[in-house]
């Protein structure tokens, strides 16, 4: 299988008023087409510059970002991304939110056409119903719900998503997690998540890499193994042995990502 | 019944106001020559409806004109700030000094360097006067936009144009009629400014000028009145734009 997102050796330092602040350094990581990785590490060792880095929205000091057999140089048309934050436009609908990116990417596509593939990826989130609501008329779940839509409403080859459900409370996150699950059996692309919930990467990733702290770089790689039916992952699954196996070793990687971990506790 | 709310209640605050000016003028025993009262107007509209009508129009058209001309220079300003350090703080500083000048000052400096255009100066002035405000909230509402929204277009290959067209000036829309609904008022005064002290003017400015001249005590009053009615229909005219082009950034009531 052809690795669709491969970054080589990618090192990133940011010039600021005090010098330049290393925020990357030779970092590799690969995902093959089809695959979801997530990407957990110490807060502000550098996974949103990643994201920014993937999306061709700047370009690295050193090393080399390939989409799709394509060395990255700008932004391209077939990357779809979401933040946090869900960033929705307060002067339009809900769905002409998620029309948004076929205005840019097709621009030519017939508005009946923009609508039709709307209204579809709005009803596969539950959101049906709402298509001429506002956004400050919806929950902060739905709103993000729209704004996942929004980013692969163009059918982009890669979803990059930066901490997405990270504001939401647990139960709103637990439903997210789910339905990013279903979409991803409906709507094929490979998608990076940055998330800073380890039980998130377990349950969404098929794999997950661990970046040590500023300047980061790969530190781990989890494949994930996720109990039962791969294509149906259950939230229950998250409470077996396996899984908490593997929660417990992501816990005591991010550990020495952070310098914590008491072997480099002595220095 | 909202509706009905919404006209009723400023109509009676209207009324109430002129109720409470007659009332006092009738128990001071104020003389027309210290204030004037709400019953003394009817007679010097009447008399002069003419006047007042050419005036108001006057008044109006190189109002406008000069605002015209604030929104495209503020707007214009408003986007080169907004869009690069450099020019904001090169230009901040120019402007904020240059809002700061009285603008009474720059009457006379006008009417000498373009002698005898009343009609230029006067929509120069509006325009000087009422710029400010525009360019700052434009430039503010650029520079202050969060990186996500820019990139979730950048991300894909979007042109700056249309992230401006798309994004950012529909976002800074409702920043922009605050500023408009300052400068409204401001390019007014600046109107009025200018026909009033600088000789030969015209409008309602020059009006009140000819109505203290010849001690004509109501007919001052008169053209206060018609300026503050002038004034609130610009202003709401503006409310209104807002309303039709900003409107979603009105918060539904609880
Ligand atoms: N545009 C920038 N200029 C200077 N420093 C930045 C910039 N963006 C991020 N940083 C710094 O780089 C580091 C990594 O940031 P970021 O990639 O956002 O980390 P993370 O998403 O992992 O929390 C942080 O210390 C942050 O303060
Ligand atoms: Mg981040």
């Amino acid at each position: 299988m052809t690795n669709l997102i491969d970054i080589k050796g990618v090192t990133h330092a940011y010039k600021t008023p005090k010098g330049l602040l290393p925020v990357l350094s030779n970092l590799n990581l690969s995902v093959p087409e089809g695959e979801f990785a997530a990407v957990v590490g110490p807060s502000g060792c550098g996974k949103s510059t990643l994201t920014r880095l993937v999306a061709g929205l700047m370009k690295p000091d050193q090393g080399e970002v390939w989409l799709h057999g394509k060395l990255v140089k700008s932004p391209r048309k077939t990357v779809g991304m979401a933040f946090q934050n869900p960033v929705l436009l307060e002067w339009r609908s809900i769905l002409d939110n998620v029309i948004l990116p076929l205005e840019i990417v097709a621009p030519s596509m017939p508005r009946a056409q923009k609508v039709a593939r709307a209204e579809e990826l709005l009803a596969l989130v539950g959101l049906s119903g709402f298509e001429t609501k506002r956004p400050s008329e919806l929950s902060g779940g739905m709103r993000q719900r729209a704004s996942l839509c929004r980013s692969i409403v163009h059918k982009p080859d890669v979803l990059i998503m930066d901490e997405p459900f990270g504001a939401l409370d647990a139960f709103t996150r637990e439903d997210l997690w789910q339905t990013m699950h279903d979409l991803r059996t409906k709507e094929p692309f490979t998608a990076v998540l940055i998330t800073h919930d380890l039980r998130e990467s377990v349950y969404l990733g098929d794999q997950v890499f661990v970046l040590s702290g500023r300047p980061a770089t790969t530190q781990y790689v989890l494949d994930v193994q996720y109990p039962g039916q791969d294509r149906q992952r259950k939230l229950d699954g998250l409470y077996t042995p396996e899984c908490s196996e593997m929660l417990a070793t992501l816990r005591e990687q991010i550990k020495i990502a952070q310098g914590r971990h008491p072997d480099a506790a002595g220095h | 019944m909202q509706t009905f709310q919404k006209i009723a209640v400023p109509f009676i605050a209207i009324l109430i106001f002129i109720a409470l000016w007659e009332f006092l003028v009738w128990a001071n025993n104020w003389p027309d020559y210290v204030m004037a009262s709400p019953s003394d107007l009817p007679a010097a509209y009447s008399k002069f409806w003419e006047l007042f009508l050419i005036g108001s129009w006057q008044t109006l058209w190189r109002t406008v004109a000069g605002l015209a001309l604030a929104v495209l220079f503020g707007t214009l300003l408003g986007m080169i700030m907004g869009f690069s350090r450099i020019a904001r703080d090169g230009l901040y500083p120019i402007l904020v000094g240059f809002n700061a000048i009285p603008k009474a000052t720059l009457v006379p400096v006008l009417a000498l360097l373009f002698i005898g255009q009343h009609n230029f100066n006067t929509v120069l002035m509006a325009f000087l006067i009422s710029f400010f405000p525009i360019a700052v909230s434009v430039g503010i509402g650029l520079s202050t936009l969060e990186p996500e929204y820019r990139d979730i277009l950048r991300s894909l290959g979007a042109s700056r144009f249309t992230i401006f067209r798309k994004i950012a000036l529909p976002k800074t829309l409702p920043e922009f009629f605050g500023a408009l609904k300052v400068s409204v008022t401001l390019a007014f005064i600046g109107t009025n400014l200018v026909e009033i002290i600088s000789p030969h003017g015209r409008g309602l400015g020059a009006l009140f000028l000819s109505g203290q001249t010849n001690s004509n005590y109501p007919l001052m009053f008169a053209v206060l009145i018609a300026l503050a009615v002038l004034g609130i229909i610009l202003y709401y005219f503006v409310v209104l734009l807002e309303r039709i082009f900003a409107g979603w950034a009105e918060r539904p009531q609880q």
